[in-house]
């Protein structure tokens, strides 16, 4: 769900972002239940149609799902090592399904309209001491800043190379000073953007 | 206006500024100084970022210390990074994420307004990690003004762009309606400002028209 919104007026970008929330909940549920490699295929044909329902590009669909292929062929992997080749399949054929799905809600909706429909569902949790509006922004900037510090992974890589170093764990340190600092930096500016006044 | 009055700042035993008393009513003021000197500490005590150790600073009439936020809502600040600045995924977002509370439509008109004042029309939904770096600082630019604030702090707008990005921005501080207070090393940025000021070793040694203070503060850089 960290792709971004690709605009359009199909009958699924003007869908309420709580209904598509709501049906991918829905949706995401029944799927861990199936067992069916026939049905779940058949999920996953019905879940790339809609895309072009949507009108979203082939080449930005696939884009936005490859993030999760290493992990999902790891799980496959250990499933069927573990426990048999059919339950590899339908643990692959769920993600794919979940993940296609999840893509699709992100791309024909507006980041600001789903963040407002989380606030909303999370409303009548405020009594029990819940911000919601902080939930948001959380999911807002979660969004925002998953490139942003891949970028700044990229470029601590890079010196490295740059001083013969080919891989090392070590590069998580100035990556963790960096997004630290750049937490520092961000909390300033939210204070700079009047948050503090629309969040107390 | 904002005035200072007996302000000093502290990080834990380290005075960083000391006995700044300024009234700041011109139009464009700039600031100018070596790294460390305390500028940066100087600017974010202009909208209450921080709260000095001792002193005061007040904006027209409201006091950093206890009216944050209403001080705030007069006196924007633009970070010298856009990248910390910007926190939503696509611009028209970014930009309309201060305006919350408002009315659907009136959110839009301000932001198609605003993105066109910078020249990001066309760019509402793009993503704003994939603008080039000068579109970023006009994006977070473009954020602050959208709020209508009477006075704008610029933290080195300019060091992170190249000689074109650089002219757009300096054109845009030059025109903008609201009032401008620009920390720089960017000398010919400041040469046509109303004022001046040079910050060396936490204090205030110069305070006058670009001219003279650019002559002190080179001096000052050449025999430190």
């Amino acid at each position: 769900m960290l792709g971004l919104h690709h605009p359009g007026h199909s009958p699924l970008h003007r869908s309420p972002a709580g209904v598509k929330l709501l049906t991918l909940l829905a949706v995401s549920t029944v799927v861990f239940f199936l067992e069916d490699l026939r049905i779940l295929a058949g999920g996953l044909l019905l879940a790339g149609s809609l895309y072009a329902v949507a009108g979203i590009p082939w080449r930005t669909a696939v884009r936005q799902s490859t993030a999760v292929v290493p992990v999902t062929l790891l799980f496959m992997a250990a499933q069927w090592v573990l426990v048999s080749w059919h339950a590899a399949a339908a643990i692959g054929l769920r993600i794919a399904v979940v993940v296609l799905l999840a893509n699709l809600v992100t791309l024909t909706t507006p980041t600001s309209d789903m963040i407002t429909a989380v606030e909303r569902a999370l409303g009548p949790l405020r009594r029990f001491g819940l911000r919601p509006e902080r939930v948001g922004l959380a999911i807002a900037l979660t969004i925002r800043f998953v490139p942003v510090i891949a970028e700044q992974a990229r470029l601590v890589r890079q010196a490295q190379r740059a001083r013969g170093v080919r891989f090392s764990l070590a590069f998580l340190t100035p990556l963790l000073v960096r997004t630290l600092r750049m937490a520092d930096g961000l909390g300033e500016a939210l204070d700079a953007r009047g948050w503090e006044s629309s969040a107390q | 206006m904002i005035e200072l009055s007996g302000v000093r700042h502290r990080y834990q035993d380290r005075e960083v500024l000391g006995g700044i008393d300024l009234r700041l009513t011109e139009r464009r003021i700039g600031v100018v100084g070596l790294n460390g000197s305390g500028k940066s500490t100087f600017a974010r005590l202009l909208n209450g970022l921080l709260i000095p150790s001792a002193g005061t600073v007040t904006v027209d009439g409201l006091d950093t210390r206890r009216d944050g936020p209403k001080v705030r809502r007069r006196v924007g600040f633009v970070f010298q990074d856009p990248d910390v600045q910007i926190v939503m995924p696509t611009v028209a977002e970014d930009v309309a994420f201060g305006l919350r509370g408002l009315p659907k439509p009136e959110v839009n008109a301000k932001v198609k307004a605003a993105l066109a004042e910078y020249g990001l029309s066309g760019y509402e939904d793009h993503a704003a990690h994939l603008l080039s770096g000068g579109q970023k600082q006009m994006l977070a630019m473009a954020s602050i003004t959208v709020l209508n604030p009477s006075t704008i702090v610029f933290d080195e707008p300019t060091t992170l762009l190249d000689l074109r990005n650089r002219q757009r921005i300096a054109d845009r501080i030059k025109t903008m309606p609201q009032d401008a207070i620009v920390i720089s090393h960017d000398l010919d940025l400041l040469a046509d400002f109303d004022r001046v000021l040079v910050i060396h070793e936490g204090k205030i040694v110069a305070d006058c028209l670009p001219e003279a203070a650019i002559e002190k503060y080179v001096a000052i850089a050449e025999t430190t």
